[in-house]
């Protein structure tokens, strides 16, 4: 859905339009976001790059592939929690980074958190848990320029997990905010 | 008192006698008969558990039933037994509700009461169905009926049977005509879904790519607001029931969620995180009128009427762990109801208001406990699974509809009020949950 398909591409109509977005290394096919999108995945580029070297000893901001399709663009959208916890972890920090750097450089970029749960306790209950996590990752955004109407906190509790099983390996894959372009 | 305690009364008088006797006893009761036919196989309840006192009933198969649309006797004898006020008491013959049967043979077969009746298909295409009430102990007719109707009522027919039977032989009101939704996933599809209270006869009232939680009716029962995920975020909708007219009543900035309906259903409060955490509002019907309820930096959420409006309980972690607490339903200070579990959650209010029904967290099992409001006694775990959810009243306050999880799969239950019987509904592929039980009426 996100990455541009090669059905598109192969469309004689459409080379055009695809060549300048895969030129940009893009991601999307909303034709709202065609324009920006090779000015923003260059600096995101970059900052991913950044977070990957800087990060590298904990292995934990990894892109979940099994829950969404992975962007190109290299950047890290998902950062995880601990239990019962609405904390952003310290190994959260350059994915924040690298988020707040392109919110910050491009107000017309909006985005939504999505906060989700583990699949224990109550669905309500998770909800609001997962909308705390929504909602500490906008804090910590906006605290580094992101302007808070960029960016919609919203939760699907336990209602979406990123990965099957009642493990803690799932349990700790589940817990989790995924920062999507709107 | 109400006949059913006599009888109860009578019975226990007739067991302790037969036991000491050294005759039949409950065990021989249960033994009695031959194999049952097909149909009634197909209809048996998967009942767990044994209750204190019941009343040992015959349903006999209705003439006629085999050519029916639907297993009339069957049904009614499941919902009975789903009770957990009744004991199935094989009925080997048909009985019909003309003429009284021999009520020394159904004595000896070990029944307190008896249900006989006949089906019959009209000319206009209706079915004629009657049924009959016998007191077997007393040897007395304890009356009947007879109705035509559709087709496509002989399942609510049964159902409102079970409900008169019931009601003559206990003095309560009968829920098995209401009906409850609940949500289904299979795969990536989930569809909320009306059923009959016996979870039989399911219809598909929404179909969605998205989940959807918190399935709620309104106090008539003709509308259900709940809450879907099909813009990508959390919705809070109400939905026509027989007209599938559905609209949006609120949807603001964060997620918009648990939804409850006060009395004359004309507000709601719920849980919204506009203004920032999950904190309860009401609003109108119409999505106007919005008004906060609760100010606190913790979440608060799952919001529940009691019965006389004046008060709402609802789930905070104002504590540090999710709690019930509860407030005037205008908002203002809350006090802590809930004290023994790690946490708890979804709470539910007994029709009568006496009853608080939630999930409670201890040592990493989610179970579903009864806890006596007025103080009158601790609360009690009624199951004894590990991952319970969402428990909802039956409009008699005599049976809690639950969800469950078994092998994997999300299930319903009901369960007495001190959990002693537990019957499954709706067994199907499907993963089920979310169930809440409807009030009187359709």
């Amino acid at each position: 859905m996100r990455a541009l398909s090669f059905s598109t591409a192969l469309n004689g109509l459409l080379v055009a339009g695809a060549a300048l977005a895969l030129g940009g290394c893009a991601s999307s096919v909303n034709l709202e976001d065609s324009n920006k999108v090779p000015v923003e995945d260059r600096n995101a580029s970059r900052a991913a790059g950044a977070a990957a070297a800087g990060g590298a000893q904990s292995g934990v901001s990894t892109v979940n592939l099994s829950s969404r399709p992975a962007a190109s663009d290299n950047l890290v959208r998902v950062v995880y929690f601990d239990f019962d916890s609405f904390v952003v972890r310290d190994d959260a920090r350059p994915v924040i980074d690298a988020h707040a750097k392109r919110l910050g450089s491009n107000a017309g970029l909006k985005m939504t958190v999505e906060g989700h749960t583990d699949e224990r306790g109550g669905r309500e209950y998770n909800l609001a848990l997962g909308q705390k996590r929504a909602e500490a990752v906008v804090k910590s955004l906006t605290l580094l320029g992101a302007r808070g109407a960029q960016i919609e906190p919203v939760s699907f509790g336990m209602e979406r997990p990123a990965v099957q099983g009642s493990d803690e390996a799932a349990y700790a894959k589940n817990r989790r905010a995924e920062l999507k372009d709107r | 008192m109400s006949d059913f305690s006599n009888i109860i009364t009578r019975r226990r008088f007739l067991a302790a006698t037969q036991a000491g006797a050294g005759s039949v006893g409950l065990a021989g009761l249960f033994g009695l008969s031959a194999g049952p036919l097909a149909a009634w196989a197909q209809f048996r309840v998967e009942i767990e558990g044994v209750g204190a006192t019941q009343l040992p009933i015959a349903v006999a198969r209705f003439r006629g039933e085999d050519g029916a649309p639907q297993p009339v006797g069957a049904i009614v004898m499941a919902d009975l037994e789903r009770s957990g006020f009744f004991r199935r008491i094989e009925a080997p013959q048909v009985v019909e509700e003309t003429g009284l049967p021999p009520m020394n043979e159904w004595r000896g077969r070990g029944a307190d009461a008896l249900v006989g009746g006949s089906i019959s298909r009209l000319a206009d295409g209706r079915f004629d169905v009657r049924y009959r009430l016998w007191d077997v102990v007393k040897a007395a007719d304890l009356g009947g009926s007879s109705e035509a109707v559709l087709a496509a009522d002989l399942r609510l027919m049964a159902h409102r049977i079970a409900d008169n039977v019931y009601e003559r032989l206990t003095g309560e009101k009968g829920i098995f005509s209401t009906r409850i939704c609940y949500v289904s996933k299979q795969g990536r599809s989930y569809q909320l879904r009306i059923a009959d209270a016996d979870g039989e006869g399911a219809q598909v009232a929404l179909n969605s790519n998205e989940p959807i939680i918190s399935p709620a009716w309104a106090p008539g029962g003709k509308e259900i607001a709940y809450v879907s995920f099909e813009s990508q975020k959390a919705v809070v909708w109400i939905q026509h029931v027989a007209t599938g007219t559905r609209r949006m009543v609120a949807n603001f900035r964060g997620s918009n969620s648990a939804p409850a309906w006060s009395l004359d259903g004309n507000r709601l409060v719920m849980t919204l995180s506009q203004e920032g955490g999950s904190q309860l509002f009401s609003l109108n019907r119409d999505g106007s009128g919005l008004k906060r309820l609760t100010q606190s930096s913790s979440i608060d959420t799952e919001p529940v009427y009691a019965p006389d409006g004046r008060m709402l309980y609802f789930v905070s972690d104002r504590g540090g762990s999710p709690q019930v607490y509860r407030m005037s339903a205008e908002g203002g200070p809350a006090e802590r109801v809930t004290f023994n579990s790690a946490q708890s959650l979804s709470p539910a209010i007994s029709p009568d208001g006496r009853l608080l029904a939630y999930i409670s967290r201890q040592g990493g099992a989610y179970r579903l406990v009864v806890q006596p409001l007025d103080n009158a006694g601790p609360a009690v775990a009624i199951t004894d699974s590990t991952d319970d959810q969402s428990p909802s009243f039956a409009p008699n306050g005599k049976l809690i509809v639950y969800n469950t999880r078994a092998a994997g799969r999300d299930l319903l239950m009901t369960t007495t009020l001190d959990g002693k019987i537990k019957a499954r509904l709706a067994s199907s592929g499907a993963d089920i949950r979310e169930p809440a039980w409807g009030p009187y009426g359709r």
